[in-house]
C-alpha cells in the first residue's frame, strides 16, 4: 500500500502536536518515523492507522482519499493493522488473541486455524498456542501482538515503538523478525522509534520529527550521512559539530580552517563524523584535503570502540578508534597526533 | 450479659428450626432487594455503558456527581420517594405508598448511582488501550464495545452486587415509604429497628445474623469475582 500524508495538523487540548506534516510511503517500503519523545510520532501513526482524524490535511491510500466515516472507513481501516507501544493482551490464550481479528472478519474456522498456525511459526510462537496470554513475558507479548497484526495480512503495518523497554536480546530478536517479515511479505511497514540504531537496523527510508514538524525525510543513508541541520546531525549521532564562517571551500571555526567540497559563504555549522577522521602518529601523504596536528586530551570507551578527543587549534575534535587501533598506536593523554579527513566527508548546514 | 447470651442462643434456635416469622421477613427482604437490583441493573448498567462509550460536554462533572451520590443518606432518598408517591405527589395516583413497590422504587433510586458509577469505573478499568487495540485490529464500534464488555463483565457484576448489598441493608427508605407493616412491608432492617425498640432482642439478633450472613455472602462473591476478573 502506498501512503501519502499531506499537510497533516493535529491539536490536543489546545496544543499543536502536528504542524503541517507531509510524508510519502512508497508501496513495500519500511518507513521509520524517528524523533525524541513527545515530537508527535505516535500522533502521526494514529492518524496513519485511521484511529484518529487529523484537524487538517489529507491522507491518500494508493492515491485515493480515505472515506470520512461509516462502513467504507471500516473497510479501509481493515487494510491497515497497528501494533501499539505497550500491547494489551485480550483475555484468553495466545491462539485466541491472534485469531480474534480474523474471527471478527467472519472467516471460517479452518482458514483461521491455518493462518494462525502459520503466523505463529513465522513469529517464533510455536508451542504457545494454548498459553494464557496474561502469563507471557514482555518479549512474548510483543511477538503475540505482532502475530495478531500480521495474521490479518494488512497492506500497511504500523508499529509504534515495538522494542521499547525490551532487554537487548529480545530487542535484537524482535527487530530481526520484523526485518525478515518485511522482506518476505513485501508489506508496507511504518514504525516509530526514538532510537536511531533501531531505525538503521530495519528501515529503508524514514523521517525525523521535532516538535510536530518533519526536520528531514528521505532514504536512511541520506538521513545518516547528509543531515540538513544541527538537530539532524546531533540526532543521527554526528559529533564534532562546529559553528563556522564559510568562505568558498573553507570553513573557519576560530583558528581552525576546515576544507569542504562545497562553495558557501556566511555563517553556519559543519559536522565531521568521528568515524571518518584518520588518526596517525606521523604526518602522512594522502589525497585528503584536511590535515591537522593536535594533542590528545582524553581517551574513553564508547561501546565497543574508543573516543579519542584531540585538541586542534583550540578546537576539540572527537575521533573514533577500535580497540585494536588504539593498542597499535599506543597513544595516551598528551600524545602528539596527526588527523586527516576528506573534504567530502564534512557535512555543512 | 447472661440475658444477651440467652437471646443469642434463642436466636440461633430460631434460625436452625426455621422460625416462620424470621424466615418470611428474610425472604421478603431478599425479594424486594433482588427486584430493585434487577430493575436498576436493566436500567442503569446500559446507562453506565452509554456514559463511558460516548464523549460529551460535562462528562467528567456527570461522573463526579454520580460518584458523590454513592453515599446519599437513605432517609433523604426515602423522603424524596415519599413526596413522590404520597397521595399529593406526582405518582400519588398509583397508590404505591406503604407497599413493597414503594420500597423497590426507593431502593432503585438509592442504588442507581452505585450501579452507574461502578459500571463506568469497571469499563474505565479495562483501559483505553483495550478499546484501541480492538479498533486497530479492525473492530467496528459495536464489536469493540462487546470486547470491552467481555473484559469488564466480572467487575460490572461486582457493581450489581454492591448495589444489592446497599439495597438489602438500607433502613431509611423501607421505613419511610414501606411503613414497616407486619407481613407486608416489614424487612430485616426495619424489623430489627422495631424489635430492639420493643425489647424483642432474640428475634432481632436472629434477623441481624441473617442480614450479616447475606452481606457476607455478597462480599465473598464480590471478592471471588474481582479475583476471577484479574485472571
Amino acid at each position: 500500500m502506498k501512503l501519502q500524508m499531506k499537510n497533516i495538523s493535529q491539536a490536543k487540548e489546545g496544543n499543536k502536536i502536528l504542524n503541517g506534516v507531509s510524508i510519502d510511503l512508497p508501496k513495500g517500503c519500511f518507513f521509520v518515523l524517528m524523533g525524541p519523545t513527545g515530537c508527535g510520532k505516535t500522533s502521526l501513526l494514529r492518524i496513519a492507522g485511521l484511529l484518529d482524524k487529523p484537524e487538517s490535511g489529507t491522507i491518500l491510500l494508493n492515491g485515493k482519499v480515505i472515506p470520512a466515516k461509516g462502513k467504507s472507513l471500516l473497510k479501509t481501516r481493515r487494510r491497515i493493522a497497528t501494533m501499539f507501544q505497550s500491547p494489551v493482551m485480550f483475555r484468553g490464550t495466545v491462539f485466541s488473541n491472534i485469531a480474534w481479528g480474523l474471527k471478527i472478519r467472519g472467516l471460517e474456522q479452518n482458514i483461521i486455524n491455518r493462518r494462525v498456525e502459520k503466523i505463529m511459526e513465522f513469529t517464533g510462537l510455536n508451542g504457545f498456542a494454548q498459553r494464557d496470554a496474561s502469563t507471557l513475558s514482555g518479549g512474548e507479548q510483543r511477538r503475540t501482538a505482532l502475530a495478531r497484526a500480521l495474521v490479518l495480512e494488512p497492506e500497511l503495518l504500523i508499529l509504534d515503538e515495538p522494542t521499547t523497554s525490551l532487554d537487548p536480546t529480545f530487542k535484537r530478536d524482535l527487530l530481526g523478525r520484523i526485518k525478515q517479515i518485511h522482506s518476505i511479505t513485501g508489506t508496507t511497514f511504518m514504525m516509530a522509534t526514538h532510537d536511531f540504531t533501531d531505525a538503521l537496523a530495519v528501515g529503508t527510508m524514514g523521517a525525523v520529527m521535532r516538535d510536530g514538524v518533519v526536520e528531514q525525510s528521505g532514504n536512511m543513508d541520506d538521513l545518516l550521512f547528509k543531515p540538513e541541520n544541527k538537530f539532524m546531525a546531533s540526532f543521527t549521532g554526528v559529533r564534532n559539530i562546529l559553528p563556522v564562517e564559510f568562505k568558498g571551500s573553507d570553513a573557519h571555526s576560530g583558528r581552525l580552517t576546515v576544507r569542504h567540497s562545497g562553495v558557501r559563504s556566511g555563517h553556519g555549522f559543519l559536522a565531521i563524523p568521528p568515524e571518518v577522521i584518520v588518526l596517525a602518529l606521523s604526518p602522512s601523504i594522502t589525497s585528503e584535503r584536511n590535515h591537522f596536528r593536535g594533542v590528545v586530551k582524553s581517551i574513553h570507551r564508547n561501546g565497543i570502540n574508543w573516543d579519542v578527543v584531540v585538541i586542534v587549534s583550540e578546537v576539540s575534535l572527537c575521533v573514533a578508534l577500535t580497540t585494536g587501533a588504539l593498542n597499535e598506536l599506543a597513544i595516551t593523554q598528551g600524545s602528539s597526533v596527526h588527523l586527516s579527513f576528506k573534504a567530502s566527508a564534512v557535512h555543512l548546514f | 450479659m447472661s440475658h444477651l447470651l440467652e437471646a443469642f442462643s434463642i436466636s440461633l434456635r430460631m434460625i436452625v428450626t426455621g422460625d416462620p416469622l424470621v424466615f418470611s421477613i428474610a425472604l421478603r427482604t431478599m425479594l424486594i432487594a433482588s427486584a430493585s437490583t434487577l430493575v436498576a441493573t436493566i436500567l442503569f448498567v446500559p446507562l453506565g455503558c452509554l456514559i463511558h462509550f460516548n464523549s460529551f460536554k460535562g462528562k467528567r462533572f456527570v461522573v463526579g456527581f454520580i460518584q458523590t451520590m454513592y453515599s446519599v443518606p437513605t432517609v433523604f432518598v426515602g423522603m424524596l420517594v415519599f413526596l413522590t408517591v404520597s397521595r399529593s405527589g406526582p405518582l400519588g395516583f398509583l397508590g404505591l405508598l406503604f407497599s413493597p413497590s414503594a420500597i423497590i422504587l426507593g431502593e432503585i433510586v438509592l442504588i442507581a448511582p452505585i450501579i452507574i458509577g461502578l459500571t463506568v469505573s469497571a469499563l474505565q478499568g479495562t483501559g483505553k488501550k483495550l478499546e484501541e487495540t480492538a479498533t486497530a485490529l479492525g473492530a467496528s464500534k459495536s464489536t469493540m464495545i462487546l470486547k470491552v464488555l467481555s473484559h469488564a463483565k466480572y467487575t460490572m457484576l461486582t457493581s450489581v452486587l454492591m448495589g444489592f448489598g446497599r439495597a438489602v441493608s438500607e433502613v431509611g427508605v423501607a421505613i419511610m415509604v414501606g411503613g414497616n407493616i407486619a407481613g407486608y412491608t416489614r424487612t430485616l432492617t426495619t424489623s430489627i429497628a422495631l424489635g430492639i425498640g420493643k425489647g424483642e432482642t432474640a428475634s432481632s439478633i436472629a434477623l441481624g445474623i441473617i442480614l450479616l450472613f447475606m452481606a457476607m455472602v455478597v462480599s465473598i462473591i464480590v471478592n471471588l469475582l474481582q479475583h476471577g476478573g484479574k485472571k
